[in-house]
């Protein structure tokens, strides 16, 4: 027995170390394969190597390629790129410390403390061996300063680089966005991709806004140039070279004239605004106030204005247009009259009196007109922006019928538009609150009192104002939904052939004509006699509108502290929206003012400004009889003129 | 004397030969690096400094008792199975590669952690089941590789997924799986091929094509081969002398100090450094493979002979890819390259050598 087991283990032993035997003759093998390549290049083909490495040695220069401009819908550049001297160090080349190298330099090229933030920013996302700008945009004067001193300086030299310059600053910072230099993330990003090779010799890409989305298409496709350099790694023959593809222009649907209108209307208030143009789904303007110059972001920004710019409390780096969330406020109530008479809860004739108030069990929801607004038939519920009509409404339309019928519209759903980060707000359902409070399904469970504030706005849903232009504009074009989307045409820059981006239309909602037009006189009674009549008087167009003044409830995204320093952050939101011409729409628009107050005096307006140029060609301040550029006056004057406005509308969910 | 003593304990785990091959080799690593990096010192002492830790990290490693090891098998296995899935499940995401893992502090590359955790795990269930061994053994052990081997691809990172399937194979190699069912699977996977090939991700398949044909992506993986291949031939038999390569000096070699320094090292020391580093490796895999005979349990012999011919895997791997007969996998050269990990790994594993040795000779005590 114990004989067995011992030559079985000797058996085993025995076969191990043929196994390893096998192995080693592999290792050996491995080494031999390897020796025999290092011969074959090393002594076999040294000449030939030698020869390339020696005599004709070839560099591959990456030559970037030229990144395409963007232009507005007329042609007016909003991005293009212009060739600055830039001062720049090599960390692993300098032959002194950084810090001295640095003060040297200053002596002869004026270096800020911002400049020195900036360059210590950038050597912490790059490598050692990258040559960085201490110093852009340099002077003639500055440039020959340093060329005399230029061989006290190892490792520093000047570079003549193509840079991108946003000749309209803040205007239209957040859709336009900006480039960044190319940090390790995108770099991995890249790799990943296998883009890494076309960025050779790339330093910047886009990284925020249209210049980040279309990036693929603005970039362009590196070239390179095989030279032949000198022991010194300097140029003396080109040998063959391979032509870069410039990247492609974008024109955009934007009218920059009309943006520029459009912000200049918000002041200095906090707010957003969306003009589309509902018979093609272009985006004629989209307003993030307020705004950032994208230039600081070019070179590298540094810290400081980083962080003014990062803790803001006005938060302008976020695009309210597509970023910011909304209660929609009475701007929501066209929507509810149109779904009503689709599903056939309501005709326009169906009317009621209103007492002032809704009650619903115990609860009792409040119109803003004390004593309430009297008869009030459908039309009349939107023109003077009546809440009990639409409380009472929300609750006899149930909320899974809203929502069905509000989804279409794009209420609470990324719309596709071409820039990044676009937000998807709520179209509240009891799906929506179940699966929201999935912790805790008492809290879960939908009430009847949710979907009475529905009715007028307020409540769970929150949309951006793209969402409520977008809504806007396919009830303009009387349900026929496009994409919005803000490139209009993609541009060859050598044959100056132009690509249409998405001209088609997604689709269609089935609604009754009659019924939209309804709504659609309703709006323009809004305008007319309405709660929008003060600001559009004496408009030589027929407009259709709506106002809206939502409740804040809290600042959503902002930290508590925050809440507590903006003295005004719990003032109602003001909203309008609006299309023009009624019977024919060309612009839909939607906008909002956060904190403004009412939407009659805050944000309607704003609207009358832009239709105004849009429409005739008007600007404000300009001689022909333009509307008061201020607001305020419009505002109070409709205060107290009862016959046209009986009263705005602030919302009175509990 | 207190001070012999102290001696006397630090020495007593190592063992001297493996040891003195490390420290020539790291000694050539420094002088490389050091011209590989356009002579910065930093890169220097970060190098020293890497391998003086990971020394600190082996000694430890090497005081274990290979029962130790043993126990730590699977702890280690399930921890790195866990982290790959968590990397799969919250990874950070570099848009398509996910790879590694915040913990905070430090993002952690688990795979990393399962270049040894599989062969221990693998040698651990070999010598729980010496004595009766059976295929379905086998075929278990190669689920056990399997797993981590395909999360790991699924990151994507094709190459240490294969250098982890490899550590694996070896045990079940030396654990004596069958020569018929080694030759079936050459040839299962020989007939395969077409079906993995349309199954990689693009740039997986564009760095095979570009190995076979390095001109077809002059500016990306294609340069690199072209260069490093140019700066191994132009150094000719002796090589252009320390900090004489022309292509190191020029930047022709990219990631000249991590993946390519092997072309630095070929231009500057020629073939006649090619061959002494190559003496070299021998020398660290053939010390290996001794100690891997008398090692005194299976599980000893398994793990210190997976762990020697891994070792002899990166070093080819590398080798040939820097001189163009191999695709660019991201494989750094054992013990050569700048960075810490790599080094850290491979010297974790030279302590488990010197465990298992070290036991053998207090058996013999």
């Amino acid at each position: 027995m114990s004989r067995t087991i011992l030559r079985d283990h000797h058996g085993e032993r025995y076969n191990f170390q043929l196994r390893l035997l096998v192995a080693l003759v592999c290792v050996v093998l491995g080494f031999m394969v390897l020796i025999g390549r290092f011969f074959y290049l090393q002594v076999m083909q040294h000449e030939k190597y030698h020869t390339l490495a020696e005599s004709n040695r070839i560099s591959l220069v990456p030559i970037p390629p030229p990144r395409g401009y963007i232009y507005d819908r007329n042609g007016v550049v909003l991005a293009r790129n212009q060739s600055e001297y830039t001062l720049e160090i090599t960390p692993s080349k300098l032959e002194h410390s950084l810090e001295d190298t640095i003060n040297a330099l200053s002596q002869y090229v004026e270096i800020t403390t911002k400049d020195r933030r900036r360059f210590k920013t950038l050597m912490d996302e790059s490598k050692d061996f990258e040559s960085l700008p201490i110093k852009v945009r340099l002077t003639d004067e500055e440039v020959a300063r340093f060329a005399a001193q230029a061989f006290r300086f190892t490792g520093v030299e000047i570079k003549a680089r193509p840079f991108r310059y946003y000749p309209m600053g803040e205007s239209a910072s957040h859709l336009v966005g900006y480039i960044g230099r190319i940090n390790d993330d995108d770099l991995d990003k890249l790799d990943d991709e296998g883009l890494l090779p076309n960025y050779k010799g790339t330093d910047h890409m886009g990284k925020f806004g249209l210049e980040q989305s279309y990036e693929e298409v603005l970039h362009g496709k590196t070239g390179y140039e095989e030279v032949e350099i000198d022991s010194n790694g300097h140029a003396i023959n080109s040998l063959k070279r391979t032509p870069p593809v410039a990247g492609s222009n974008l024109i955009l649907s934007i009218d920059i004239k009309l943006q520029q209108i459009a912000e200049q209307a918000f002041g200095t208030n906090r707010g957003a605004l969306v003009a589309m143009d509902p018979t093609t789904g272009e985006v004629l303007a989209l307003v993030s106030r307020p705004g950032f110059d994208p230039n600081l972001f070019v070179d590298g920004i540094d810290a400081q204005s980083w962080k003014e710019l990062n803790d803001s409390t006005d938060r302008p780096l976020n695009d309210r247009a597509i970023q910011g969330t909304y209660a929609p406020g009475s701007t929501f109530k066209p929507f509810m009259a149109l779904g009503a008479l689709e599903i056939g809860k309501r005709t326009p004739q169906w009317g009621m009196s209103d007492p002032g108030f809704f009650q619903l069990g115990n609860h009792r929801w409040n119109d803003d007109a004390k004593g309430g607004h009297g008869w009030v038939d459908m039309r009349r519920s939107i023109v003077a922006s009546c809440d009990v009509y639409y409380y009472q409404l929300a609750n006899d339309m149930g909320i899974d019928n809203i929502s069905n019928f509000m989804a279409p519209f794009g209420f609470g759903q990324k719309s596709g538009i071409d820039l990044p980060g676009e937000k998807t707000g709520v179209l509240p359902s009891q799906e929506w609150k179940r699966r929201t409070f999935r912790k805790n399904p008492a809290a879960g469970k939908w009430v009847a009192g949710d979907t009475v504030s529905i009715g007028i706005g307020q409540g769970f849903n929150t949309y951006t104002p793209l969402q409520m232009a977008q809504a806007v504009s396919i009830l303009a074009a009387d349900g026929i939904v496009h994409r919005p989307h803000l490139v209009r045409y993609i541009e060859d820059p050598a044959t100056s052939a132009r690509t249409p981006v998405a001209p088609a239309p997604i689709g269609r909602i089935a609604l009754k004509q009659a019924n939209i037009d309804i709504v659609k006189d309703a709006m323009v009674g809004v305008n007319k006699e309405g709660t929008g009549a003060a600001a559009f008087r004496g408009a030589e167009y027929v407009s259709a509108g709506k106002t809206g003044t939502a409740q804040v409830y809290s600042v959503k995204n902002g930290k508590k502290d925050i809440i507590g320093k903006v003295h005004n952050a719990l003032t109602d939101n003001a909203w309008f929206i609006a299309f023009a011409p009624a019977d024919k729409p060309r612009i839909a628009l939607a906008l909002i003012v956060e904190n403004g107050g009412w939407g009659a005096s805050a944000a309607a307006p704003i609207a009358r400004q832009v239709l105004d140029y849009y429409m005739v060609g008007k600007v404000p301040g300009q001689p022909t009889p333009a509307p008061s550029s201020t607001p305020t006056p419009d505002a109070s004057d409709e205060d107290t003129d009862p016959a046209s406005a009986p009263s705005p509308d602030p919302a009175q969910a509990q | 004397m207190w001070i012999k003593r102290l001696l006397k304990r630090i020495a007593d785990p190592v063992d001297g030969w493996l040891l003195l091959f490390v420290l020539l080799i790291s000694a050539l690593s420094v002088v490389t690096v050091y011209s590989a990096s356009n002579q910065n010192p930093d890169k220097v002492v970060g190098k020293m400094i890497t391998v003086i830790v990971s020394l600190s990290i082996m000694w430890i490693v090497a005081n274990l008792k290979p029962s130790q090891l043993m126990m730590l098998a699977p702890p280690m296995y399930v921890t790195g199975l866990l982290l790959l899935i968590a990397v799969a499940a919250f990874g950070v995401s570099t848009n398509g590669a996910k790879r590694w893992l915040n913990i905070g502090i430090t993002k952690i590359q688990p795979s990393e952690l399962m270049k040894l955790a599989v062969p221990m795990l693998l040698a651990w269930y070999f010598e729980r089941h010496e004595a009766n061994l059976r295929f379905r053994h086998f075929v278990i052990a190669a689920i056990l590789i399997l797993v981590p081997a395909a999360l790991v691809q699924k990151q994507p990172d094709l190459g240490t997924a294969v250098l982890i399937a490899a550590a694996g194979f070896y045990v079940l190699f030396l654990a004596g799986l069958s020569w018929r069912v080694m030759v079936g699977l050459f040839v299962a996977a020989a007939a395969s091929a077409p079906f993995v090939w349309t199954h990689m991700r693009d740039y997986q398949r564009q760095r095979i094509l570009t190995a076979l044909d390095p001109m077809q992506d002059p500016l990306g993986k294609g340069y690199h081969i072209i260069q490093s291949t140019i700066a191994i031939g132009s150094g000719g038999p002796l090589g252009k002398g320390w900090l004489h390569g022309t292509q190191t000096r020029l930047d022709f070699i990219p990631e000249s100090t991590t993946d390519f320094i092997f072309a630095v090292f070929g231009e500057e020391f020629g073939l006649w450094g090619n061959l002494l580093l190559s003496i070299l490796y021998i020398c660290v895999i053939g010390r290996g493979l001794m100690i891997t005979n008398q090692a005194s349990t299976q599980f000893g012999r398994l793990l210190a002979g997976a762990l020697t011919l891994s070792f002899f895997t990166y070093a080819f791997v590398n080798m040939g890819m820097v001189s163009g007969i191999l695709p660019v996998v991201g494989v750094p050269l054992p013990l050569v390259s700048y960075g810490g990990t790599a080094t850290l790994s491979i010297l974790i594993g030279f302590g488990m050598l010197m465990a298992i040795h070290r036991d053998k000779k207090l058996m013999k005590k």
